[in-house]
């Protein structure tokens, strides 16, 4: 089971580690953690989206808010959250396949955002589970380099309450 | 003013008359700065984990206030780690203040340099490194208030040396403190606490079980009265042993792998079980799950990331055990549990231990009945790790004083310091700790210590000639196939004692056991005791 855990905490350095170790030491999972700063620049959001069990996901909840470098904890599943991931990919391309990958980012809502006249890097920003469509969607075209934020989450306005 | 002067100048204000450390360069301004002051004695352990196990032994006696240490950066701070761990697993109050080099020569590799808030991470309840000398009263409030509420833990402060040295204007110490991520909760929800009454209400066969957060919130006599009121038996974990007086009608023992059969059998087959201040550990409670299964689980503890954590309860309490036994004392019902206390009466008589009359060894479970059949009413008792442990956890009887142990890591070598700062901690009672010569060999060293600072305890070291409880696992579960447990080459202890200035007693069969008591207690005196054991005694 999927559970989305979005993290206040202060911004001091050590912190990301001391939340990071908390995952490793208990042996939770990590499918991924995105961090930064928030409208006020004393506190960190991190968005931290993990799998387990339901006593796991209480778990890292509680764990979480025993820290006490955590000031608030959230925690959603992915149906009640507006989630987000960009990606940055670096492909090669030719006179073959350039057709074919415009035309995968045109369907995907994906840009090409620099080129060169063999390589193309493509920006996308969408559910995490659509930017894995698209790397999947490229199979065909030799892909370089692949970065990622990881996933950013909010809870739904209509689930707020 | 130093930031040194200012750090001992909160120490102070924290009411801390005792430390426990090993110095060095950089931790250097710090001891200069208590030498200045006068009013902190410090004693010079021989190792840096005797300082954390001292600090440990300290704090649980005194109840009031953390156990402090303080020692130098790199292996100072390293060999301090285990005892932090230990104060961790435990729950015991610890501020643990660490020299660290210059501020920017850290992350350098430099000399003694080790990056010590990172390596304690897991086992800390909180650690600050000082990047501000004006930071350091601040720190040092939340230290000593982190570390003695909600769930008690060790809390590291790492100083680099210029921080130490730096000039201070003025000193003031914050009366309040300010942190919005840590407010425990300790008053228990009356919702559920009116659940926990109906339960017992119901119920026909309730059971109490009690671990050492119980202890460590002062809620002995609470549950003692709660139980006697309900007349509801109780049975501990290792960190409860003295939660009721051991040889109290409504208790009956210790729970778990080296716990009572009666203890257990009282688990199995009670109908609500009410655990307190206890974390359903795998030493305490072999299949969690059978203790949910066909009974309540009633769940108290201070730390709400214990409940659920090794068995899902029915009825979720958080809160400190102290003033949720004032809750429910107030609450009054009617349930009649006599039957199910004489069918535990029953278990006791049948489950009664028969010790070993070998007249050639010295029978440890005899003999701890005996020595603390002998020993005063409050006295302290300091179990190491090891058999000593498990037959001290069952045949010690504790009335008005203290049963102290590591039940929680398992430390070997703890008992001698931790006696050592019992001692210093109570100075008017008897303190008796009880070890292995395994254990006892990781910490002899405090003796000089114990010596140097005329600390009268008392110490009982049980010969057999192997570590004794992995010499016992290896007969069980390796066919008699001992590997690496021979301890031949053990000291003589009685040049040891006489190396040391010490009284020495040796015991080597049970017809000298009760006169060689008499001896070891008579005097307030520290006093080294050997008993000899049957090398092939399993407890």
């Amino acid at each position: 089971m999927k559970r989305i855990y979005s993290v206040l905490v202060e911004n001091r350095s050590g912190v990301l580690c001391k939340v990071a170790g908390l995952f490793s030491r208990r042996c939770f999972n990590i499918d991924s953690l995105a961090v930064g700063e928030t409208d006020d620049p004393n506190t960190s959001c991190m968005t931290i989206v993990s799998s387990g069990d339901q006593r796991t996901i209480e778990q890292i909840e509680k764990q979480l808010n025993k820290k006490l470098d955590v000031i608030k904890v959230k925690t959603f599943d992915e149906p009640s959250a507006i989630s987000r991931e960009l990606m940055l990919l670096k492909v090669k391309y030719n006179k073959n396949t350039r057709r074919d990958i415009m035309e995968n980012c045109d369907i995907m809502g994906a840009t090409i955002v620099d080129m060169s006249k063999t390589h193309m890097i493509i920006q996308m920003c969408d559910t995490p589970e659509r930017t894995s469509l698209f790397i999947k969607m490229l199979t065909g075209v030799s892909i370089i380099e692949v970065a990622r934020t990881g996933c950013l989450a909010l809870q739904k306005c209509s689930e707020e309450g | 003013m130093t930031g040194a002067d200012v750090m001992v100048k909160c120490l102070i204000e924290e009411g801390v008359k005792e430390i426990y450390g090993y110095p060095g360069v950089a931790i250097a301004p710090f001891y200069e700065a208590v030498r200045a002051s006068g009013k902190i004695h410090s004693t010079l352990v021989r190792t840096e984990q005797s300082a954390a196990h001292a600090a440990s032994g300290y704090t649980r006696v005194r109840k009031d206030i953390p156990g402090v240490c303080a020692v130098t950066s790199g292996p100072g701070a390293t060999n301090l780690i285990t005892g932090i761990a230990t104060a961790f697993a435990d729950s015991i109050p610890l501020v643990c203040i660490t020299g660290q080099v210059k501020s920017e020569l850290m992350g350098g590799d430099v000399f003694q340099e080790a990056d010590i808030t990172g390596a304690c991470e897991s086992f800390v309840k909180y650690s600050y490194l000082v990047r501000d000398v004006d930071e350091i009263p601040r720190i040092f409030k939340e230290a000593f208030h982190v570390a003695n509420t909600g769930r008690k833990g060790p809390v590291l402060i790492d100083v680099p040396i210029d921080m130490q040295q730096a000039e201070v204007k003025r000193f003031s110490y914050p009366d309040e403190i300010n942190m919005r991520t840590y407010k425990p909760t300790v008053k228990g929800n009356m919702v559920q606490i009116n659940k926990v009454i109906k339960e017992l209400e119901k119920a026909k066969k309730p059971l109490i079980y009690a671990g050492g957060g119980v202890l460590l919130s002062n809620a002995g006599d609470k549950l003692e009265e709660f139980a006697i009121k309900h007349n509801i038996p109780v049975v501990s974990t290792m960190m409860g042993i003295g939660v009721l007086p051991t040889d109290h009608p409504l208790y009956f023992g210790m729970v778990g792998n080296n716990g009572k059969a009666y203890a257990n059998r009282a688990v199995a087959e009670c109908d609500v079980i009410m655990v307190v201040g206890a974390r359903v550990a795998d030493r305490a409670v072999n299949q969690p799950e059978l203790i949910t299964k066909d009974k309540v689980m009633i769940h108290i503890d201070v730390d709400p990331a214990e409940i659920g954590k090794n068995a899902g309860p029915s009825i979720p309490l958080v809160g400190d055990a102290y003033y949720i036994f004032d809750d429910l004392l107030v609450k009054e019902y009617d349930a009649d549990y006599s039957e199910w206390i004489d069918t535990l009466c029953e278990y006791k008589k049948r489950f009664a231990t028969k010790f070993n009359d070998n007249p050639k060894y010295v029978d440890a479970p005899l003999f701890i009945k005996k020595l603390t059949a002998a020993m005063k009413d409050d006295s302290i008792y300091v179990a190491d790790v090891g058999q000593n442990q498990m037959w001290s956890c069952g045949y010690a009887r504790v009335k008005d004083g203290q049963f102290l142990t590591t039940g929680g890591m398992g430390t070997m070598g703890y008992s001698i310091p931790a006696a050592m700062g019992a001692k210093m901690a109570a100075p008017e009672k008897q303190v008796v700790a009880v070890c292995g010569d395994g254990s006892f060999q990781m910490s002899m060293c405090e003796f000089a210590t114990i010596r140097q600072n005329n600390v009268p305890v008392k110490v009982v070291c049980f010969n057999n000639g192997y570590l004794g409880l992995v010499r016992q696992f290896q007969h069980y579960n390796y066919a008699d196939n001992y590997s690496v447990v021979d301890l031949s080459g053990n000291p003589d202890l009685e040049k040891l004692a006489q190396a040391y200035d010490m009284p020495f007693i040796r015991v080597t069969n049970m017809d000298e056991v009760d006169e060689a008591i008499e001896k070891f207690l008579k005097d307030d005196n520290r006093y080294l005791m050997e008993c000899m054991l049957d090398p092939l005694a399993n407890c």
